[in-house]
């Protein structure tokens, strides 16, 4: 058996989620190998070699990749793929865009979202917003998957000793071009890796009310901020606040639910965190039925108090 | 320019599923089925494509069982053209939807093929980017806003970390997320229309795909409950079980 992790990076550094999909292809078994398709990506390279658990990095260094365009990357995958048994990605925005097409480019099924590694050939993975899960087996001679960061532990970032091999970098597909990039800037920790999550829904009734009732509270706690479906709809908060079954799947060690209601599309987002705390004025919001501690108030007087006690 | 909208018949939105007592799937007998909610979004964008005089054709194309007809008389109410139900009974995997799809795509040459980005039954996010994949074609995933000028689409898609602007040569996929557009209503008129509008019918086989899934479910779990909390009686209270109780502050 042999696993090929694609990278995700930003070039310079291994995005966090890289290190959950290391461990589920060591829960897989065999040898451990790490793609990373990037431009002057070599310092990226480094860093996958330090991770525990990998004996190889791949390192592909080209200037079709300078954009992590999906079109080069699934090609740069299937150019590689050759004798791997497995083909692994985070499923981010990133991984979801490029495993399915090295999939299809190669002819096998894709598994998304893989929770569990029962074998090497059979996987859980969550259906219909979290509320099943699915035991799946695959026929297919090579297994391509995406793996939910939440349910991984990060392999250790440093320890590790693999070999870098330069590969030949794929040329441009000509199909696509990167134009710009709007990154939500904050010194705040990463939603998906933050040990505690103030998170606002419509009940804030504002952009600015969410930063101001908000902000202090993650301030205290050093906290990420995340949201509704509604909130980022409404404005309040860039698109990548979203947390649910159709956002960014969480599990911190404490989540604190304030204005929102617990939708099942939320809550298929954040219900592994290991502490939920919900503070809504409706009593029977379903939010309450989820969380480990609810407070029934109105969130514009119960916030500034804790904030104020903490 | 024709633009192709694949579209799914999936469990309403609103629907929370049962697990069946001998763990063989979801139980979805009798429950309410509905376009999935993000192939209203890429119904609707073709609509306003065609309003736009960008589109001229849009093609509403679903693959399953007999009843997606009513999925695809909606998107017809919404203001596809036409409408081509891939008929089968057989549980389709993304792979062989996408290959479907494909064998649509080179017998009607449409130039953009709007999917959904996810469906909410599955939850794969798979079947756009295989389907570009397989016609060679560039793909705009997870998009929320679409602007076509000749022959170049321009895609801001919703990211990880925030929003990406990238634009491809035509032909190309383009998947949608939930802030692309908020889809209108069907107007009962519409709806009335969309009865009289052509509807065809072929199979797996007319098409020479082999639809047969790769992947074989072996059972399904309820996830493990979550038991319901306590309710504290003021913010001290609630800071003191933090503290004290669960330890996380
Ligand atoms: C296809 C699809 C995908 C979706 N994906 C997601 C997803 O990924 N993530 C997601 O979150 N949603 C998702 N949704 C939306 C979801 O169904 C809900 O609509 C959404 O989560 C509701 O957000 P909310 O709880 O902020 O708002 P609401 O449901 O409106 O709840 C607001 C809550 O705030 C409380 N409140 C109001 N004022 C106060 C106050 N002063 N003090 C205290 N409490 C107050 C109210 O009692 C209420 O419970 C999706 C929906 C669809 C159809
Ligand atoms: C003035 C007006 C009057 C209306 N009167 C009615 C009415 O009498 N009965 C009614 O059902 N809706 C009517 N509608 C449409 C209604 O607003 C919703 O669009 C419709 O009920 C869809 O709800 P749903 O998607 O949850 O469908 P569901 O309740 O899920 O409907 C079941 C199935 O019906 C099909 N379907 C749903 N909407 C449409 C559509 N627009 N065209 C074709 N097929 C469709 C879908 O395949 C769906 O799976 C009317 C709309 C307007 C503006």
């Amino acid at each position: 058996m042999a696993n090929l992790v694609i990278a995700e990076h930003d070039q310079g550094s291994l995005k966090a989620a890289t290190l959950n999909v290391i461990s589920a292809a060591v829960a897989i078994g065999g040898d451990v190998h790490v793609l990373v398709a990037g431009h002057n990506a070599a310092a990226a390279a480094t860093a996958a070699s330090q991770v525990v658990g990998v004996s190889k990095v791949l390192h592909a260094d080209g200037a079709a990749h300078a954009n992590l365009l999906s079109e080069n990357a699934a090609a740069q995958v299937v150019a590689n793929a050759s004798g791997y048994t497995h083909i692994l990605a985070a499923a981010t925005a990133y991984g979801k865009s490029v495993a399915p097409r090295v999939a299809a480019l190669l002819d096998k099924a894709q598994i998304s979202d893989i929770i569990k590694v029962i074998d090497a050939d059979t996987f859980v993975r969550p259906i219909y917003a979290g509320n099943a899960y699915a035991t799946v087996k695959s026929s297919d001679s090579v297994k391509v998957l995406t793996v939910r960061g939440t349910a991984f532990a990060a392999a250790a970032k440093t320890g590790g000793s693999a070999t870098v091999e330069t590969v030949a970098a794929v040329a441009d597909s000509g199909v696509a071009s990167f134009v710009s990039a709007e990154v939500t800037k904050s010194e705040r920790p990463e939603l998906t890796a933050a040990k505690i999550i103030v998170s606002g829904g419509r009940g804030l009734g504002s952009g600015d009310k969410y930063r101001e009732v908000l902000t202090p509270l993650a301030d205290k706690l050093g906290a990420a901020l995340g949201a509704s479906r509604a909130a980022v709809d409404a404005g309040y908060v860039p698109n990548d606040y979203q947390v649910g079954q159709t956002g960014k799947i969480v599990a911190p060690d404490l989540y604190i639910a304030i204005g929102m209601s617990g939708a099942i599309q939320h809550l298929a987002g954040m219900k592994d965190s290991k502490v939920i705390v919900a503070i809504n004025k409706d009593a029977d919001a379903p939010i309450f039925g989820v969380a480990d501690y609810g407070l029934v108030a109105d969130l514009f007087d119960a916030v500034p108090e804790l904030v104020a006690k903490l | 320019m024709k633009v192709l909208v694949p579209v799914k018949r999936v469990v309403d939105y609103n629907v929370k599923v049962r697990v069946k007592s001998d763990n063989s799937g979801v139980d979805i007998a009798n429950v309410k089925m509905s376009m999935n909610p993000f192939c209203e979004i890429a119904v609707e964008e073709a609509v306003r494509l065609k309003e736009k005089g960008v589109a001229t054709e849009i093609i509403a194309v679903s693959a399953g069982v007999a009843q997606c007809q009513e999925t695809l008389r909606n998107a017809m109410a919404i203001g596809a053209d036409r409408a081509i139900l891939i008929e089968t009974d057989v549980e389709l995997q993304p792979l062989a939807v996408a290959k479907l799809l494909k064998a649509v795509v080179d017998k009607e040459q449409p130039r953009l093929v709007i999917l959904g980005k996810q469906a909410i039954d599955d939850d794969a996010n798979q079947t756009g980017q295989m389907l570009a994949a397989l016609l060679g074609w560039g793909q705009a995933t997870f998009a929320s806003k679409v602007e076509i000028a000749g022959d170049v689409a321009t895609v801001t898609r919703e990211m990880d970390g925030g929003l990406e602007t990238i634009s491809l040569k035509l032909p190309c996929i383009i998947t949608t997320d939930l802030r692309l557009n908020e889809p209108r209503y069907a107007t009962l008129p519409n709806i009335m229309k969309a009865k009289k509008k052509e509807l065809a019918n072929m199979k797996p086989a007319e098409l020479g795909v082999d639809v047969a899934p790769r992947l074989t479910t072996l059972r399904v779990d309820e996830p493990p409950k979550r038991q319901g909390g306590v309710k504290v009686a003021d913010v001290a209270a609630l800071i003191e079980k933090l503290k004290n109780e669960a330890k996380v502050i």
